[in-house]
């Protein structure tokens, strides 16, 4: 009764069915189950069961209280009921973000930012944490005082412990830089198996048509103009899929095709080359007006780079558009072209950009020794060469601004990617505001003076591009994962970026665009978007981790300085702080020796797991086909199962089950509807107990009718002995719901089975009513006994 | 006018929440939303007793979320509990629609719910006549988006080939369920909020 009550939400019976049903199983409940708890230990077991409903309250209440804590979900169900889930799904995914962004934030902040900011030394106490003199006229600006902040890699101080709370700050910076990467994995991945195990489990079949009859409409959509578009695009789908699947491949001018899309290909790779090209040329340019002073250029000189980068990125996506029609691919197919090619703009792009990054780098280092010479030089100065070399000098207070400072490569990669970041999250809001807004307007009011329709013609209302916001949102998060590990402040940046898009989006999707004419299938593709996070949250880590294992870390700034490497803040801790023998363990793991071998596990378990997934997949087909059986098989094994009192026709069961199966799949094989046809077919298994058996299938005039005679050869168990005969005639009427709407064949089958056991003669005469939903699922069979 | 949820006692409400599909706090919205809803399509004079009356079909297809829905009249036959079966609804029988049609409801009671939709005849099973007329609904009202009868009989061979598993010429409700669990937007699509 219980389990009724939890499982009656899922049953598709009517509300007026379920209430009568609940309240008496309530009642029922209620009635026994004080009863259960009799005798001693009574009081504990109402206690037990009062505690379980308390619970059970309180675990709904709070269920219902996450679902009214979910942010933005009015907005977007109004979005799908007018865009569809398509355009919802980037809503969705953009939410998604928002959720890991702040995770990352909190991480961030709660770990790094905070305690350096209350619990170290504050602003100018140490020439760290101090805006230089030299840089002190300008730095009025937000650039200028932000660098020497705790927003940037550059502030922090290479102090062990910090504060009255012992908290290791260069521990904390690493290894929130290493969780918040970690994190990231596990959560993509994490959504990736949700999402391939709702998908239904990597069965290869696609059922394209019954897909499109069965899921295409749309039911959220509550208003007109949507529906008709739907109607128009689900028509055009289904005349194409029906053209597609007719349509024999068409080879001639194959050549022409192919050769146009070489030419096509190669064109797109030259602009990709070219745009790399243009990218580490402006970079270079922007490193020489470093050397020669920013003041003498103006706003273009500056920002060169992240400018070029973002028109880049809104520019050549069109090119690509226009170039691919060159191809002449199927929609679908050219749609993955275009956002394969998106994707490696965007890649090499940022590629580019850390390349020449690590020039600037590499020159920021070799800048070092020269600084260090100087210093030494400064600080002897200082002391007018009045003391002795190797005696402890009596510090001499110096303003903290006044001392020469070393180059500090992290801060300057940290800039850069704020930069990069802020750049273009202008560049999107531009192109929303006068792509589709001004365009909007443009089309509204202009399309009373104008001489051919705007709104149909020409420009007309954009719609939502899915795929290119998508895309643009995957690179966005690359660039934060790549550049958070310098600049905490990037994960705070971003999570304000995505408060303000979600709002900026969702009102300007509602305002200037109309619903897509044609109408692509939005989750076929979450995997694929999941698919791609994953691919550049590996790629956006590399660089960090290649900085972080192969360069040193500047010897000025940081929370690393004064170390050869940063990882080695690891080794540190390992030494102070654990017992020695936590150290030595480590020591142990760490050896090659241990780790290859793990290696090789790993590679066999994967191995494994390969090999019986492609198990189950077979095991998968070969159920399928079982299935087609099943409709003979039960009826066939009701019958048999009957009669299994005897143990001697038990026996019959196995082996004549599978003899069914094979003729069963045979027999479809062969026979065409339609036409009457005789399929006889004579089997001898070999096995003991197995019967001899003729198998006859007649097909006529929308009927099949099969006959199974078996003879039972001898038994050759010891317990009973029968030379006896077991004649087993089996017959089955079986209507074929052949397509012609005129003949509808009776849903029913009729079974008649004679059975001979030693004195008597079995005649079961079965008719089978093909089960309907309004009854019960389970066949219902009348039968005659003789 | 406008009827509230304490109209209903507080244990009945949670006896709906067991047998529906909705959270609690949405569920009292819901049903504040459902019961305007209904009332405004109820005449005036039924509008007392919310229990035991019914909304004719027309009224109930001029919902908006039902009006541009091209099985808004198999939807209202479907859930109908009526024994005239003329397609109209109780409250009981709507909030059944709004449960199955919710976001929480499973697979296995939206596809029970999209067969019986899609049977056009209610024999039990998709056979070519309905799947005829299921095409037609899909591709709307006006002629010139009609397929014609080579295409249809070309679109409901390969349909039949896909799922009919069994080769009786029909699609039940388990070959049905098959077809469906597989796809990956039936869930996401077959949802109506109100």
């Amino acid at each position: 009764r219980k389990k009724l009550i939890a499982t009656l939400r899922g049953k598709p019976w009517p509300m007026r069915k379920k209430l009568p049903t609940l309240r008496e199983s309530q009642v029922f409940v209620e009635k026994y189950e004080g009863a259960l708890g009799k005798g001693r230990g009574r009081r504990l077991y109402a206690y037990k069961v009062m505690m379980r409903k308390k619970w059970m309250k309180f675990q709904r209440d709070f269920e219902n209280f996450k679902t009214a804590c979910i942010p933005w979900e009015m907005k977007i169900k109004e979005i799908e009921s007018h865009f569809g889930s398509s355009v919802a799904s980037y809503f969705l995914f953009l939410r998604w973000m928002y959720g890991i962004n702040m995770i990352l934030f909190s991480l961030t902040f709660g770990l790094v930012m905070v305690p350096e900011a209350l619990m170290a030394r504050p602003y100018g106490s140490i020439p760290r944490k101090t805006v230089p003199r030299e840089e002190q006229a300008n730095a009025m600006d937000f650039a200028g005082y932000a660098k020497y902040s705790v927003l940037f890699y550059g502030y922090y101080n290479n102090q062990r412990a910090i504060g009255w709370l012992k908290f290791r700050m260069p521990l904390s910076y690493f290894l929130v830089g290493v969780g918040t990467v970690a994190y990231s994995y596990m959560v993509v991945i994490r959504t990736m198996a949700r999402n391939a195990k709702e998908d239904g489990g990597g069965d290869d079949t696609s059922f394209n048509f019954s897909w499109k009859i069965f899921t295409s409409w749309d039911y959220l959509i509550g208003n007109t103009e949507t529906a008709d578009n739907k109607f128009a695009s689900i028509t055009t789908s289904f005349k194409e899929a029906i053209v597609e699947e007719q349509e024999s491949r068409k080879d001639d001018n194959i050549h022409l095709t192919r050769f146009l899309r070489v030419l096509a290909n190669f064109l797109v790779l030259c602009c990709l080359a070219g745009s790399g090209y243009l990218i580490y040329f402006v970079v270079r340019r922007s490193q020489k007006f470093a050397l020669e002073g920013l003041d003498n250029y103006g706003w273009w000189e500056r920002n060169e780079v992240n400018m070029v980068m973002s028109l880049l990125g809104m520019f050549c996506p069109m090119l690509f558009d226009v170039i691919s029609t060159l191809e002449n691919y199927h929609p679908r197919i050219a749609l993955q072209w275009q956002l394969g090619r998106i994707f490696a703009l965007f890649l090499g792009n940022l590629y580019t950009f850390i390349i020449a990054l690590m020039d600037q780098i590499n020159l920021k280092r070799a800048e070092e020794e020269k600084v260090k010479f100087n210093m030494t030089i400064w600080q002897a100065n200082l002391y007018n060469g009045t003391l002795p070399e190797n005696s402890t000098a009596i510090p001499i207070m110096v303003d903290p601004a006044d001392v020469p400072r070393g180059p500090c490569w992290e801060t300057m990669v940290g800039q850069e990617f704020v930069r990069l970041i802020i750049s273009d999250t202008m560049t999107t809001y531009i192109t929303l505001l006068i792509g589709d807004f001004l365009r909007a307007v443009l089309v509204r009011f202009l399309n009373h003076c104008w001489c051919w329709d705007l709104e149909y013609g020409f420009p007309s209302y954009s719609e939502f591009d899915v795929s290119g916001n998508v895309l643009g949102l995957i690179f966005n998060q690359g660039m934060i994962w790549m550049g958070a590990f310098y600049a905490p402040c990037l994960p705070a940046l971003n999570l304000l970026r995505l408060h303000v898009s979600m709002y900026l989006q969702c009102w300007a999707v509602m305002c200037c665009n109309v619903p897509q004419e044609r109408v692509f299938k939005a989750s076929g593709s979450n995997n694929f978007y999941m698919a791609m996070l994953l691919v550049i949250l590996f790629l956006s880590t590399l660089p960090a981790i290649y900085t972080i294992v192969s360069i040193p870390p500047s010897f000025d700034c940081g929370p690393f300085s004064g170390k050869s490497r940063m990882f080695d803040v690891i080794q540190e801790t390992l030494e102070t702080d654990f017992p020695a023998w936590f150290g030595k363990v480590f020591s142990y793991a760490s050896n090659p020796g241990l780790v290859l071998p793990f290696l090789l596990l790993m590679v066999l378990a994967i191995y494994y797991l390969h090999s019986t997934s492609k198990t189950y997949k077979h095991a998968n087909l070969e159920l399928k086909k079982k299935l087609q059986a099943i409709n003979f098989i039960s009826v066939y094994l009701v019958n048999a199962i009957l009669f299994s009192k005897t143990q001697h026709l038990s026996n019959w069961l196995l082996a004549s089950s599978s003899i069914c199966i094979l003729f069963y799949s045979h027999s479809l094989c062969c026979l065409s509807p339609g036409q009457p046809s005789i399929v006889c077919s004579s089997l001898l298994y070999s096995k003991v107990n197995c019967p001899a058996t003729l198998l006859l299938a007649v097909r006529a005039n929308g009927y099949q009718c099969n006959l199974v005679l078996g003879v039972r050869l001898q038994q050759l168990s010891s317990t009973v002995i029968t030379l006896r005969d077991y004649v087993f005639f089996f017959f089955q009427l079986l209507p074929l719901g052949v397509a012609t709407a005129d003949h509808l064949p009776p849903s029913c089958p009729i079974h008649c089975l004679l059975y001979f056991d030693t004195n008597h003669l079995h005649v079961h005469l079965h008719y089978i009513h093909k089960p309907s939903l309004r009854s019960t699922s389970s066949p219902s069979t009348r039968q005659l006994h003789l | 006018m406008g009827a509230t949820a304490s109209k209903l006692p507080k244990d009945q409400l949670s006896e709906y929440q067991v047998t529906n599909l909705t959270g609690y706090i949405y569920l009292i919205e819901l049903f504040s939303r459902a019961h305007k809803r209904f009332n405004e399509l109820l005449e005036r004079e039924d509008r007392q007793q919310i229990g035991g009356s019914r909304v004719p079909m027309n009224k109930i297809l001029t919902l908006p979320e039902l009006k541009s829905n091209p099985f808004r009249r198999r939807i209202c036959q479907v859930f109908s509990t009526s024994d005239l079966r003329d397609g109209s609804l109780s409250f009981e029988d709507f909030l059944d629609l709004l449960s199955a049609f919710s976001d929480s409801a499973t697979l296995e009671i939206k596809s029970h719910y999209a067969f019986r939709i899609f049977d056009f005849d209610d024999d039990g099973t998709l056979d070519t006549g309905d799947l005829e007329k299921l095409v037609n609904c899909l591709t709307g009202e006006m002629d010139n988006t009609r397929l014609t009868s080579e295409e249809m009989k070309q679109l409901i061979n390969n349909i039949l080939e896909e799922s009919d598993i069994d080769k009786d010429g029909t699609v039940n409700l388990s070959e049905f369920q098959h077809v469906i669990s597989r796809s990956p937007d039936f869930v996401s699509s077959f949802k109506i909020v109100l």
